[in-house]
């Protein structure tokens, strides 16, 4: 597929030409990447994630409970595409509500692996990161609120990367933790993930948490000498694939000239513990307006608490059931402060432990998950899956940005994905040293 | 036994902001169901809160009126609830930390004793939409959901229903005064929950506390605490306190004169407060803390100064401040540099006993301020007789002139205060009458009297009436 650069320098017959080429290639796929051929603007057409809304579309999250809902207005990121030569193209697969690593549980069926249809392409933001990955989108939108642009595309041997929290809007995603939702490219290179990001990010006034702060065009310099962290003791929990690919790639980007400082960190456990503490909370409550009175799908009642009750019990599925359990319990009162104060203060520690870090280094290296996709149906255990997320969600809690790149394959051919992690509001750094990296490992797809 | 009623009041004033608090739909009326609305007041997915900067101003101005502390730092909460009226099933207000704390206001009570009440704390939250029931079925709508709301509540620290009531007239008249709500009850920009509880008298803990919700009419309030009193003083006589009253929210039933329970006992609501990650906490600045700091002059005030400055009676000051827009006729009159004795006369009993007769209010006098106050102007210059200035008034109720030299024209009533003319009329009077002139004279000090009326007569009203008995006694003397 034509890279998102080289699209953007291509006539509007050309485009349509290639919108149309594309539908077909996605008609024919059977990753099942998309779950919609909608279209909106004109110009490059960017594959948009199923929780990100575009005025006119049906926008369900993959979620039954948003079946027949049409999303009458534009997401920031949508309006800002449209205005810069770009087109919303398609909606992509993914896990309910954005809660999940694997797309399986998604209203729409699985996603499929591009490169082993017998594995997941990871989650959320699968769908996304299954059709850049498998050449049948030049560039889709995802959102990250614990890892779900930055794994499947590490899954899918593509870049994909997580902006600052506050760098780009919210306004129309539709939330799963408001505090650590952040939208971001997923892309074929490193330059098209720069370019895409330029475009979305930016302060909107429609959302409080967008950070209103000055921000130039990104200019990537791959030869600035940087020093990047590696942390030491996070390593060990992954696969011995993951590890060669790792040590592999710091010894790259020493080759390249950049300085590599050994850090350690506090166990990733409470990583996990703080974010599934902080993510439900927020997610019981965001999705509490889905109540059958106004929109999407309502099932039978004959009085209101049934209304609520069987039309989120048809609506919602296990995972999304599990979570907003999990949150209202996490906030009720006499658990409260166990819970969700405690969280609060260790998302604290976790911050000021990243920023001791930046103290002394430009960007941290780190995997992304600690293997290679799973098979399909291969997770059973919510907990397991949940663990999986160890390496991307203290990035969330944090706000950090972050990139994720493919470096290697294993030995099945399965692609491996490690990221970088930059300070917050420090973009241009991540992908210079990004571009350094993408060019050190040699990565061929 | 006796009992002492204990009594904390939250009042919920809608702000009288242009847009909503969370979204710029506008909070005015609208024609149709659900026409004020946006993806941020219907709770779309993906819509997201961003506060309004006015709601904060004039919760500000409050919280500086009842001399509360303004927090710098605010913070909102989700409040969490099904409810079809409240879109997103959160509410979002203030909890942990409110834009207003540890303030005061002081009540009138009728034996013309001031109490001092606590308020507790007053908080910026989103008002519901209205759920609307037709038959079997119910609609929705949010035209006011999302509706600014400034939640002010009260310490325990009412004993009565007279101070109850006094305390949501002192409330009522200072947001009026700050014009920061419409605060009409009827209409529910101003709504009230009374917390009622008793205990023996000398006990220092609290009783159990029973909410009563919603109740539109400071009539009703007072009837509702009276009811609430007496179930609760009954159930202890009767040895069934532990079991009748406990914590719970009642409505007032206006068809029944009785509270009802809401809500069994079993469902207490666990409303999950955390902060709303969609808004980073409310900093106000510098400048706007100095800007709330300006506030117009409140009813205690103006009282004091209408008894110090103006020696108007106390009783009277209250009547007039009661409502600002009559505090500010009566300003208004004063302009003209009056007798502030004679503008509140004029104003407390002849213009409102007209206005009671009409079914009008202050706001809609068919009289101005500056109109009436010229026509007091003519009293004291001679130019017209206070009984001739009422006819004046009448006139002016029921028409448009405004002019008063033409009124007092057209009516005849200018008043004659030259000594010539009424001593014209005076001989004229004495010579017609001589045989009376002669009894007055051997005794007869009643005939005065007829004097006086027969001159006036003659001068068909318009003589003032203290010359003609000046000129009168000197005559006849």
């Amino acid at each position: 597929m034509i890279t998102l650069k080289v699209a953007l320098t291509k006539t509007k017959e050309e485009l349509a030409e290639i919108k149309s080429e594309l539908e077909n290639l996605a008609k024919a796929s059977d990753l099942n990447a998309y779950i919609g051929f909608e279209n909106s603007g004109e110009g490059v057409p960017i594959l948009i994630k199923d929780n990100i809304q575009v005025n006119g579309w049906s926008v369900t999250s993959g979620s039954k409970i948003l079946q027949g809902y049409i999303a009458p207005y534009d997401a920031t990121v949508i309006t800002k595409l449209k205005s810069s030569g770009m087109m919303a193209f398609g909606r992509s697969n993914m896990d309910e509500f954005a809660m999940g690593s694997t797309t399986e549980s998604s209203f729409y069926g699985i996603t499929k692996n591009p490169y082993d249809i017998s594995r997941v392409p990871g989650g959320s933001s699968g769908g996304a990161a299954a059709a850049v990955g498998g050449g049948i989108a030049i560039a889709a939108l995802g959102s990250d609120t614990g890892g779900s642009i930055r794994q499947p595309a590490a899954y899918c041997g593509c870049v994909g990367m997580k902006p600052t929290y506050g760098r780009v809007s919210r306004y129309g995603l539709a939330a799963y933790a408001s505090s650590l939702d952040q939208i971001g490219p997923i892309t074929q290179n490193v330059e098209d993930a720069a370019i895409l990001y330029d475009i979305i990010k930016g302060h909107d006034p429609r959302d409080s948490t967008s950070a209103d702060i000055e921000d130039s065009k990104t200019v990537i310099n791959e030869n600035r000498k940087l020093t990047i962290a590696v942390i030491d003791n996070y390593i060990s929990e992954a696969s011995s694939d993951i590890q060669k690919a790792y040590s592999d790639t710091i010894k790259a980007l020493q080759d390249a000239g950049h300085t590599i400082v050994h850090k350690n960190m506090q166990n990733t456990k409470y990583d996990i513990a703080t974010y599934y503490i902080l993510a439900t909370a927020e997610a019981a409550t965001n999705l509490a307006r889905f109540d059958g009175v106004r929109y999407g799908r309502r099932a039978e009642a004959s009085n209101v608490s049934d209304l609520y009750y069987n039309t989120r019990s048809e609506g919602f599925g296990d995972e999304v059931k599990r979570r907003i359990l999990l949150g209202n319990f996490v906030l009720s009162s006499g658990y409260y402060d166990a819970y969700y104060l405690k969280a609060q203060r260790v998302r604290h520690l976790i911050r000021d432990e990243f920023n001791t870090i930046f103290n002394e280094a430009d960007l941290i290296l780190s995997p992304v998950a600690p293997s290679v996709a799973p098979k399909i149906g291969a997770v059973h255990d919510p907990l397991e899956m949940y663990k999986s997320d160890m390496y991307t969600i203290a990035i969330n809690l944090a706000g950090l940005p972050a990139l994720s790149l493919p470096v290697a394959k294993d030995s099945d051919g399965m692609p491996i994905g490690l990221q970088l992690i930059a300070k917050a509001f420090d973009e241009q750094t991540l992908f210079d040293g990004a571009a350094s990296m993408e060019k050190a490992v040699k990565y061929t797809k | 036994m006796r009992f002492e009623t204990v009594i904390g009041l939250e009042v919920h004033v809608q702000l009288n902001t242009k847009s909503k608090i969370f979204c710029s739909c506008p909070t005015s009326f609208a024609e149709h169901q659900n026409t004020n609305t946006c993806p941020v007041c219907l709770a779309l997915p993906g819509a997201l809160p961003v506060l309004n900067l006015e709601a904060v101003k004039k919760a500000m101005l409050f919280g500086n009126a009842v001399n509360a502390t303004v927090n710098q730092k605010s913070i909102f909460n989700r409040k969490s609830y099904f409810y079809p009226d409240s879109p997103m099933a959160y509410q979002i207000s203030q909890f942990d930390i409110p834009i207003v704390e540890h303030g005061e206001l002081f009540v009138d009570l009728e034996d013309g004793s001031s109490k001092r009440i606590g308020i507790t704390r007053a908080h910026l939250e989103a008002d519901a939409g209205k759920n609307i029931h037709d038959g079997s079925i119910s609609k929705v709508d949010l035209n006011r959901a999302g509706t600014p709301l400034l939640e002010i509540v009260s310490e325990p620290e009412m004993r009565s229903s007279e101070e109850a009531v006094a305390y949501l007239r002192k409330l009522h008249s200072i947001v009026r005064y700050l014009d920061i709500s419409d605060a009409n009850m009827q209409e529910g920009s101003f709504r009230c929950d009374v917390n009622v509880s008793i205990r023996p008298e000398g006990q220092e803990e609290f009783g159990t506390r029973v909410e009563i919700k919603n109740i539109n009419s400071f009539r009703f309030v007072a009837a509702a605490i009276a009811y609430e009193v007496a179930r609760q003083t009954e159930a202890y006589e009767d040895g069934i306190y532990e079991s009748e009253v406990y914590q719970e929210t009642r409505l007032w039933d206006v068809a029944k004169n009785a509270t009802k329970s809401m809500r069994g006992k079993e469902d207490s609501a666990d409303y999950r407060y955390f902060p709303d990650p969609d808004l980073r906490p409310v900093l106000v600045s510098e400048e706007m803390m100095e800007e709330a700091k300006h506030i117009p002059e409140l009813p205690d005030a103006k009282v004091a100064r209408y008894i110090q400055e103006l020696g108007i009676k106390k009783d009277d000051a209250l009547v007039i401040t009661a409502l600002k827009e009559m505090a500010y006729y009566f300003e208004e009159m004063l302009k003209s540099n009056i007798n502030p004795k004679s503008a509140v006369t004029w104003l407390t009993s002849e213009l409102l006993g007209r206005l009671n007769k009409a079914g009008l209010d202050i706001t809609a006098s068919p009289v101005d301020a500056a109109t009436i106050a010229t026509l007091i102007s003519k009293i004291e210059s001679d130019a017209v007789s206070g009984k001739g200035a009422k006819d004046v008034l009448d006139y002016m109720m029921e028409n448009d002139e405004r002019n008063i030299d033409t009124i007092i024209d057209k009516l005849g009533l200018a008043q004659v205060s030259d000594d010539g003319a009424i001593l014209a009329i005076i001989e004229a009077v004495l010579n017609d009458n001589q045989d009376k002139v002669n009894e007055y004279k051997s005794g007869k000090d009643k005939l005065f009297g007829f004097f006086v009326g027969e001159t006036m007569k003659r001068s068909k009203g318009s003589a003032n009436p203290a010359k003609v008995n000046a000129l009168l006694k000197e005559k006849l003397s």
